[in-house]
C-alpha cells in the first residue's frame, strides 16, 4: 500500500479508486487505519486520566425528539471545561448527544458525522434512520479496546424517522449494543438523577416548548445531585445545549429562548429545591 | 518467429488520444456555467439514477461525460479524497485545485501506462465568495487541466456548444437565464434544427454561493419547471434541510438556517 508522500505525483491509489464501499469508516481503516480511534492500541493495563464529559438527556414530544446536554467536561475533582459542546448535528435530520471519554467521543462524532455524509454523496440518498443508527454501533464496537483500558465513550442517537413521520432515540451501552427507546432516555454520571425527573416530568403527546422545558429541569435535577454535571451557570450565560429534531430537519434552540427557558425553572425552585409539585 | 514493430510514441500517443476523443464524442453534452449566485451543471440524461452531476464537498462538484464505469469510479475517489482530506485537517482545506491536480496526475498515468485511456472528460468546479472567486477546472481524458472561466462545454459536439454559449453568456446572469441558455445550447442541433428538452430529460444542479456549509443542489420538478418556463424569482423557497426543493437566494423568503450553524462542527475541549 501507497502513502502520500509529498515528493512523488500523488496519483490516486487504488484504495481511492476501488469500488465497493461507501463507508468512510471502512475506507479509512483500510488505507490510514492510524486516523481512527479503533487503529490505536494503548499499551496493556495503563490507564491515563482524560476529561470527561457528562449528562445527556433526551425525549420525545408530539412530532419529533429533543436532546440536551449539560455543558461540564471534568477530569477527577477538577472541571476540566465549563462551555463544552456535547450534542451535535449527525446530519440534517439527527443529532448525537456524547458522554465519556470527551477526546475519544469528539474524535468519534467527527467520524461518524463523516461517514453519514459520505454514505449520502456516494449513494445519492439518506440512508435510513436504523441504518444510521446500527453504524454508530459498529462504531462504538470498534473503540472497546480503548473502553477496556477506561477510555469510554457511551452515546445517545436521536432523530427523525422520515418515513414514519416520528422522533427516535437510540441509546447504546459500552460495547456497541443499540437499543431503541420509548419516551425518554439519558445517559452519563447525572443520568440516574435525570431520569429520574424524566419519569416524573414527561408524559406522550408534549409539545416542543414543553418539551424543551422538561429537559432543562431534568439536567438541573442531574446537576443538583451530581457533582460532575453542570447546573445552568446564570453569572456566565452558560445553557445547557438543547436540539430540537423535527419533520423540517434538526436545529439548535437559540441561546435567548433558552434562558428564558433556565430563568422559568430557576425561579420556579427558588423555595421549592426538589421541585415539588 | 514474430518480431514486434517498432510504432513511434507519438502515433501511440494519437491513436489513443484519437480513441478517447471518439469515445467522448459519442454521448450527450454537460454544460457548467456560472450566474450571480453560484455555478450551474446541466446535462442531458434521462436517468433519474445514474447520475452526471455530483456533490464532492461543501463547496465542490463534478460533473463528467463519457463512459459511465470510468467517471464513476473518480467520482467516489473524489468524494473519498475529500473527506479523508477534510477528516484529517479541516473542512476548510478541501479544494477543488488540489482535486484538480491529483485527478490530473491519474487520468495522465491511466493515459500514458494503461491499455487504454479513460474515455471521459471532467469538470471539477468550486464556489467562491463571489463569481470572481469561482473556479471551473476542466480535465481531459490525457490528464491536461485547463482552468475555465465562466462556461464549459464537453461531450458531444462541444465545440459548437461552447461557441453558442460564448455568444450568450455574460457575468451576472440569473439562475434562471443560464438554465435557459444551457437548455436552448443542448438543444441546438448541427444544421439548425432544434430538438425541445423537457425535465424529465435534464439532469440540473447547482453549487449555490448563499448556502451555508454544504451548497450543491439538485434542482428536480417543480422548482426546475418554474425556472425554466416562468419569469424570474417565480421559484418559491419551501422545504427543509436535504431537500431538492430549494434554492438560496431564489424567490422572496431566505432560505432556513442548515443544522450547520450550530454546534455541529465539534471542537475539543481547551
Amino acid at each position: 500500500m501507497t502513502q502520500w508522500s509529498p515528493g512523488r505525483p500523488r496519483r490516486l491509489d487504488d484504495a481511492f479508486l476501488s469500488a465497493g464501499s461507501s463507508s468512510f469508516s471502512e475506507f479509512v481503516s483500510a488505507y490510514r487505519p492510524e486516523l481512527l480511534p479503533s487503529g490505536r492500541r494503548l499499551p496493556s493495563g495503563a490507564s491515563i486520566e482524560a476529561p470527561h464529559g457528562t449528562t445527556i438527556v433526551s425525549l420525545l414530544f408530539d412530532g419529533g425528539v429533543v436532546m440536551a446536554g449539560d455543558r461540564r467536561a471534568t477530569m477527577g475533582n477538577v472541571i476540566a471545561n465549563r462551555d463544552m459542546e456535547k450534542v451535535f448535528a449527525a446530519d440534517d435530520y439527527s443529532v448525537v448527544g456524547i458522554a465519556g471519554t470527551a477526546g475519544i467521543a469528539i474524535e468519534l462524532v467527527r467520524l461518524y458525522q463523516v461517514e453519514l455524509e459520505h454514505y449520502e454523496k456516494i449513494e445519492g440518498a439518506i440512508m435510513s434512520l436504523e441504518g444510521k443508527a446500527n453504524r454508530l454501533a459498529s462504531m462504538i464496537r470498534g473503540n472497546l479496546s480503548l473502553a477496556m483500558q477506561g477510555l469510554t465513550v457511551v452515546p445517545t442517537y436521536a432523530g427523525f424517522d422520515l418515513e414514519s413521520a416520528t422522533g427516535r432515540i437510540y441509546s447504546y451501552d459500552v460495547t456497541g449494543g443499540c437499543y431503541i427507546e420509548g419516551g425518554h432516555h439519558s445517559t452519563g454520571s447525572g443520568s440516574v438523577f435525570a431520569r429520574g425527573a424524566l419519569k416524573k416530568l414527561w408524559r406522550p403527546g408534549l409539545e416542543e416548548q414543553q418539551a424543551v422545558s422538561v429537559a432543562i429541569e431534568a439536567l438541573y435535577d442531574a446537576a443538583d445531585d451530581d457533582s460532575a454535571t453542570g447546573g445552568p451557570d446564570l453569572g456566565r450565560q452558560i445553557w445547557p445545549t438543547v436540539a430540537v429534531v423535527d419533520h423540517s430537519g434538526a436545529r439548535f434552540v437559540a441561546s435567548d429562548v433558552l434562558e428564558g427557558h433556565v430563568q422559568r425553572v430557576v425561579a420556579a425552585r427558588r423555595d421549592n429545591p426538589g421541585g415539588a409539585r | 518467429m514474430s518480431m514486434p514493430f517498432y510504432v513511434p510514441p507519438e502515433q501511440v500517443m494519437k491513436d489513443r488520444a484519437d480513441f478517447a476523443r471518439k469515445g467522448i464524442a459519442r454521448g450527450r453534452s454537460v454544460i457548467v456555467v456560472g450566474y450571480d449566485r453560484g455555478i450551474a451543471f446541466v446535462a442531458e440524461n434521462p436517468s433519474r439514477a445514474l447520475h452526471k452531476v455530483s456533490e464532492i464537498y461543501d463547496r465542490i462538484a463534478f460533473a463528467a461525460v463519457g463512459r459511465y464505469n470510468e467517471f464513476e469510479s473518480l467520482r467516489v475517489a473524489g468524494i473519498r479524497y475529500a473527506d479523508l482530506r477534510g477528516y484529517s485537517y479541516d473542512r476548510t482545506d478541501v479544494t477543488a485545485r488540489a482535486l484538480a491536480n491529483t485527478y490530473a496526475q491519474t487520468l495522465g498515468a491511466v493515459f500514458t501506462q494503461e491499455s487504454k485511456p479513460f474515455e471521459i472528460e471532467i469538470v471539477v468546479a468550486e464556489v467562491g465568495v463571489d463569481s470572481d472567486t469561482d473556479q471551473i477546472f476542466r480535465l481531459t481524458y490525457d490528464g491536461s487541466v485547463a482552468d475555465e472561466q465562466g462556461f464549459v462545454a464537453m461531450g458531444g459536439a462541444s465545440d459548437a456548444a461552447e461557441e453558442r454559449l460564448g455568444t450568450g453568456w455574460r457575468p451576472g446572469m440569473t439562475l434562471a437565464e443560464v438554465l435557459r441558455l444551457a437548455v436552448d445550447v443542448l438543444g441546438a442541433g448541427e444544421n439548425g434544427e432544434r430538438r425541445a428538452l423537457d425535465e424529465g430529460q435534464l439532469e440540473v444542479a447547482v453549487l449555490d454561493r448563499d448556502r451555508p456549509r454544504r451548497s450543491f443542489r439538485r434542482i428536480v420538478g417543480p422548482l426546475l419547471t418554474r425556472l425554466l418556463v416562468e419569469a424570474p424569482g417565480a421559484a418559491e423557497v419551501t422545504a427543509g434541510p436535504g431537500s431538492t426543493e430549494t434554492v438560496a437566494g431564489e424567490g422572496g423568503s431566505a432560505s432556513s438556517a442548515s443544522p450547520a450553524d450550530g454546534p455541529g462542527s465539534p471542537t475539543p475541549p481547551s
